[in-house]
């Protein structure tokens, strides 16, 4: 069976100036534990579909389900988001960060800082419990902000371009470091990116839209050998620049 | 080890860049005094009007020894930090239900104008006659003059807040309630510190002319009291112990937003 289903989605956003279509009849369904990206020109509403999975807002039209239970208003749902930005809160120490949506969900851990300390290890950051936020780099960040979506087990992470606004390096390895987490614990995951390269080197499966309105226009498997290397190891693959110059023709085209 | 030389004179001239302005600043209380004395004891001003600070400590200590001036710094401080507290609160909450209902917002949007724009103290002789002449229709005034701009400085900085941080929150099915405790109102600590400080003049405004209206009691009773019998000494006293507690209050709220903000 499916795990996340979306089924004739349709979405309009709506001002005094226009009606825009955003996305138009959207359908896809992903597997337990696979690794999508979403990508496309701007203005082709991936970060708007991201955002209906997310149950942020409801569709003009259609359904999203996860294991078959609607996502909007579903207060038993639990989804991981990532931002551009780590958006930590500045006034709140590591920990209380991390600890943030398990205090909001009521989620019983034995202890806060236990877990908190547990995470930091895990997403190989030193023991910064106690420091704010401002005192560590834009890569330590970004792993806080993992460590925060990680830390109430979201059945399911949206990944909204959080490695743009990394240095390169730092993405690097956070792209690695994202993917080994996810297979680790088997967590299914959407990206949204602008970056190919990222997307050949991270998914399973690619979505390619096109634009006004919004639409799937293409879907690309990635080959098994890329699967399963890290991201790191996938772009040094041969395999990996013969697919990145198909997409890329595709993309070309759209725009 | 030279690196260490290097920081103990820069420490070193820090210091005394602090020990100058200290310094200067001294200086320019000591030539304010001296120059008010000296002016009023060669008739260069009218020492009827304009006092001299000898006279106006003199009568300081006078009445500091019968503790007469004791009571009436106390009854208007009470209702300055009162007013101001109330009008500040006040101010907090009304934004709060602002950004609850973006609806109610919509329709107060011109009356918080008209309010804003409106002259408070012009509202005291009403006040007077509706809440008595006393104590609290003074600290009515202490508050009023500060809680509409208050609200619709705080309002604006509830609506300013990165509305990313409220989309973590969401994710995590926060309620509204809790967004606003856990992002809204911290984020907007730095402004409410910032009107608790323009609130400080504001209620001392509020207090005097107040108490220039109905007191009995009070230092802006004192100083129309003064300025009626024609006692300049006690009119220029009033306001010297008005600047002195004005700048208390005003450091007490500087501690407070320095244990407040500590990491931003």
């Amino acid at each position: 069976m499916d795990f996340l289903t979306v089924e004739n989605v349709h979405h309009t956003y709506l001002s005094k100036e226009a009606a825009t279509e955003a996305l138009s009849n959207i359908n896809l369904t992903i597997h337990q534990g696979e690794f999508v990206s979403f990508i496309g020109p701007s203005g082709c509403g991936k970060t708007t579909l991201l955002s209906i999975i997310a149950g942020l807002f409801e569709p003009a039209s259609g359904t999203v389900k996860i294991e078959n239970q609607s996502v909007f208003g579903n207060k038993d749902l639990s989804i991981g988001y990532m931002l551009q930005q780590d958006y930590l809160f500045p006034w709140k120490t590591i920990e209380d960060n991390i600890t943030l949506g398990l205090k909001l969900l009521n989620k019983d851990s034995e202890s806060y800082a236990s877990t908190a300390s547990n995470l930091l290890k895990d997403v190989g950051l030193p023991p910064v419990e106690k420091k704010y936020p401002r005192e560590l780099s834009g890569g330590m960040r970004q792993r806080v902000a993992l460590a925060r979506t990680l830390a109430v087990d979201p059945k399911i992470l949206l990944l909204d371009e959080p490695f743009s606004a990394l240095d390169y390096q730092s993405k690097l390895k956070l792209e690695d470091l994202v993917s080994n987490k996810l297979k680790e614990y088997g967590k299914t995951a959407v990206l949204v990116t602008h970056d190919l390269g990222e997307a050949i080197a991270m998914s399973d499966r690619i979505f390619l839209f096109s634009a006004r309105p919004g639409k799937v226009y293409r879907v690309f498997e990635v080959p098994e050998e890329l699967r399963a290397l890290t991201p790191f190891e996938a772009r040094a693959h041969s395999s990996y620049s013969s697919l990145f110059q198909l997409i890329w023709k595709e993309l070309e085209s759209l725009e | 080890m030279n690196n260490q030389k290097l920081h103990e004179q820069f420490i070193l001239s820090l210091k005394q860049e602090k020990r100058l302005v200290r310094f200067y600043q001294f200086l320019i209380l000591i030539v304010f005094f001296g120059l008010w004395e000296a002016a009023s004891h060669l008739r260069w001003i009218d020492p009827l009007i304009f006092s001299s600070p000898s006279k106006v400590f003199h009568l300081l200590a006078e009445k500091l020894a019968d503790g007469t001036i004791l009571v009436h710094i106390g009854y208007t401080l009470f209702e300055t930090v009162l007013g101001f507290i109330i009008g500040t609160l006040l101010g907090t909450i009304l934004a709060a239900i602002l950004w609850w209902s973006p609806f109610l917002s919509k329709v107060f949007d011109p009356y918080l104008v008209v309010l804003n724009s409106m002259p408070k103290v012009a509202l005291g002789p009403i006040l007077i006659v509706a809440m008595g002449p006393g104590m609290t229709s003074i600290i009515t005034m202490g508050a009023i003059i500060s809680v509409i701009i208050s609200t619709i400085v705080i309002y604006t900085s509830f609506r300013n807040v990165d509305a990313n941080y409220l989309k973590v929150l969401q994710t995590f099915n926060a309620t509204r309630s809790q967004m606003f405790k856990e992002a809204i109102l911290p984020s907007s600590f730095p402004t409410i510190i910032s009107t608790l400080k323009v609130n400080v003049g504001l209620s001392w405004v509020g207090v005097i002319v107040g108490e220039f209206l109905v007191s009995s009691k009070g230092l802006g009773y004192l100083i129309i009291y003064g300025f009626q019998v024609f006692n300049f000494n006690l009119v220029l006293m009033s306001l010297l112990i008005i600047a002195v507690f004005a700048t208390i209050m005003y450091q007490l709220v500087e501690m407070l937003e320095k244990k407040l903000i500590k990491n931003e």
